[in-house]
């Protein structure tokens, strides 16, 4: 009786989300196209003058991946629950803990470390200073894995729902304000000539934390789903 | 002490108690809330800047401290039935959370008409005001949870866990928003420095906090009692207790 | 995999009582599941049979009473088979988040040729049938080295044949010193004792 080491277990979860993610490629666009589509909206709402467009750019940018990152984090849990892998999950011998970590990990993979790798060509659109484009992808990619801790915390709460996604978005937002000021922060910072690193600390910090709280809140939203 | 948390665990106890603790504290709330608002409103000096208008005062400030404490009683209650799974401070947490997000309302409410005279505007998007408003999200968020499941008990855990969550951010969020105050503050309307307040002014306001404190007990325990006989409406005890109340 | 030397129940329920939406579906249900045993749990539809394996599995975690004791590792299958039918019966089985074995690609080729799929391996799941995808699921009783199983009606959508051979697989499980709880509406054919417990009879009583 061979029983599975728990990193090849993690490995193993890892592999299966993302191989889900890769087998429907569309899903994986969607929060992208998201993403482009919103940007457009801001010039078209605000106006095209290009110094408004450059001033809110941080802003915009991070409240964008925001939302999008919030849109993805619904489907997460969802699909497990409603064909009873979810059930299985929580049957396994293996910690739930770390389980519950490598589900975050591959949702932060697929929708933030992909909308902070696109995040400089719509930078460049909406005329952002260029010394800002690498900390706006560095505070991207530390701000979405929090975003994707606490959006699972969401997900994990609302997945036996049948109305979650505009639930999660409730719960969820106002846990997302931190991480939107000193993510957005960090871009002005940039911009005026400042260092970026406290802030990049600060959001270091905040994932942390987060890793070390979160999925205890996520196992155990998960295991009050099943039993609803 | 076995005992008292057994009692604890009984619905009849609990509602009788309750009622005997009503019985006492509302008539006091009801001295002391009078008192301090007669005090703040009538017997202290006019603030030298801001005239009469600060007086709003002796409400919002111990409607938005208040709110923010009865998050924790909530999210304390929400762990104490999660982690021993008892029902009553289940019941306690369902009934402490349209407190709060009440008590949130009305600082909200008061922040904005003192906002009026202050700073010439109804809304400003001050650290205290907007940490207020996203208290206030927190709190709905935990009522309209729990209005989601069918399925009452595990509403009651989901909303427990989600409170705990509110509860390590809070903090956070409150100590981040201050922060992006002070970085967006524009230097001309810059008086939240040190702004120190006369004892004159102090004691009616520390009295009102006291009376808000009380209020907020006296209502979550007329919560609890209501939401003790929606949930057992169905026992013994609450049928044998229409029947008296009927004769009384 | 042997049987223990003194017999240890596997799963130990005591005193269980169990209730949904105010309605008691079992009341003071007392089981004890020893090695070699196969039962059988019988009831009307909605006499709580689901409800009782989600407890015996520890899924369910609230709204019963009474104890239940899980000496060993146990494999659960339910209504819902955690196939992801954009995986292969290969990769279903090879990162299924049950996590209880570590199997190489040969013991699953080998399970799945049990249930019938030899030749499907790499078509992806959802091409298949709805028995088909099933017997995905069912492959896991010839790899799982869990000793107890419980099953939640493990023959829907699987054709005679198949039936036959699970019970061919139940039987040889019994005899190894494995048990199985499982709900079904159909008699088990199986050459080993098979107790009964009848849910209609626990509610009347």
């Amino acid at each position: 009786m061979n029983t599975l080491p728990t990193v090849a277990f993690m490995r193993r979860l890892l592999r299966r989300q993302l191989l889900l993610a890769l087998r429907s490629p569309v899903d994986v666009a969607n929060p992208l196209i998201f993403f482009g589509m919103v940007i457009v909206l801001f010039p078209i709402g605000l106006g095209p003058d290009p110094v408004i467009l450059a001033r809110f750019a941080p802003g915009i940018l991070w409240i964008v991946a925001l939302l999008s990152s919030l849109l993805t984090s619904d489907a997460l849990f969802r699909s497990d629950f409603d064909d009873g892998s979810l059930e299985q999950l929580l049957l396994s011998p293996q910690p739930l803990y770390l389980s519950v970590l490598s589900y975050v990990l591959a949702h932060w993979l697929i929708t933030g470390l992909l909308l902070a790798l696109m995040a400089p060509l719509f930078a460049i659109m909406l005329g952002l200073a260029v010394q800002a484009i690498a900390p706006l992808v560095a505070s991207l990619a530390l701000g979405t894995a929090v975003l994707s801790l606490v959006g699972c915390i969401g997900a994990s709460l609302t997945v036996s729902l049948r109305r979650g996604g505009m639930l999660i978005a409730l719960l969820v937002l106002p846990l997302y304000v931190p991480v939107l000021i000193f993510g957005s922060a960090a871009v002005q910072a940039a911009v005026d000539g400042f260092s970026v690193l406290p802030y990049l600390a600060i959001l270091a910090a905040m994932l942390s934390l987060g890793i070390a709280l979160a999925p205890f809140a996520i196992a155990a939203g998960l295991r009050i789903g099943i039993d609803a | 002490m076995w005992s008292f948390f057994h009692k604890l665990g009984s619905p009849p106890w609990l509602y009788s108690i309750a009622g005997t603790i009503l019985r006492w504290l509302l008539p006091i709330t009801l001295v002391v809330l009078v008192a301090g608002a007669v005090w703040g409103l009538l017997y202290t000096p006019p603030d030298f800047r801001q005239g009469n208008s600060y007086r709003i005062m002796y409400i919002h400030v111990p409607t938005a401290v208040v709110a923010l404490a009865g998050y924790y009683v909530m999210a304390i209650a929400g762990a104490i039935s999660l982690i021993w799974r008892m029902k009553m401070a289940d019941v306690a947490m369902r009934a402490a959370a349209p407190i709060g997000a009440m008590l949130t309302f009305l600082a909200l409410v008061t922040g904005a008409i003192w906002g009026k005279p202050t700073w010439g505007t109804w809304w400003e998007w001050d650290a205290r005001i907007t940490s207020m408003l996203v208290l206030f999200f927190l709190y709905l968020g935990v009522m309209v949870l729990y209005d989601a499941y069918d399925n009452k008990e595990a509403a009651g855990r989901a909303c427990a866990v989600l409170s705990l969550v509110g509860t390590v951010n809070i903090p956070i969020i409150y100590k981040s928003v201050d922060w992006w105050y002070s970085l967006h503050q524009p230097a001309s309307i810059k008086f939240t420095g040190e702004s120190t307040i006369d004892s004159s002014m102090l004691y009616p306001l520390l009295l009102m906090i006291v009376a808000f404190y009380a209020l907020y007990t006296c209502c979550l325990l007329m919560n609890m009692r209501t939401e003790l006989l929606r949930r057992e409406a169905r026992t013994g005890w609450v049928r044998r207790l229409i029947v008296e109340e009927g004769k009384g | 995999m042997t049987a223990t030397p003194v017999a240890t129940p596997l799963l130990t329920a005591t005193d269980v009582t169990i209730e949904r939406g105010g309605r008691g579906l079992v009341s003071g249900l007392s089981l004890q599941v020893m090695p070699g045993e196969i039962w059988q749990v019988e009831g009307v539809n909605g006499s709580g049979k689901t409800s009782l394996l989600r407890v015996l599995s520890g899924l369910s975690r609230y709204g019963y009473d009474g104890q239940v004791e899980r000496a060993v590792p146990l494999l659960y299958l339910g209504h819902r088979s955690a196939v992801k039918p954009l995986l292969s019966p290969l990769e279903n089985l090879r990162l299924h988040p049950g996590g209880e074995g570590d199997h190489t690609d040969s013991d699953i080729e080998r399970a799945l040729a049990a249930v019938g799929l030899a030749g499907f391996e790499d078509n992806l799941a959802g091409t298949l049938s709805a028995g088909q995808q099933r017997r995905i699921n069912l492959a896991r009783l010839y790899l799982s080295p869990c000793p107890l199983w419980i099953l939640d009606e493990p023959f829907t959508a699987i054709d005679r044949e198949g039936v036959l051979a699970l019970e061919q697989r139940f039987a040889q499980h019994a005899q190894a010193g494995g048990a199985i709880v499982c709900t079904s509406h159909q008699p088990l054919n199986v050459q080993a004792s098979v107790s009964r417990l009848s849910l209609d009879r626990e509610r009347a009583a």
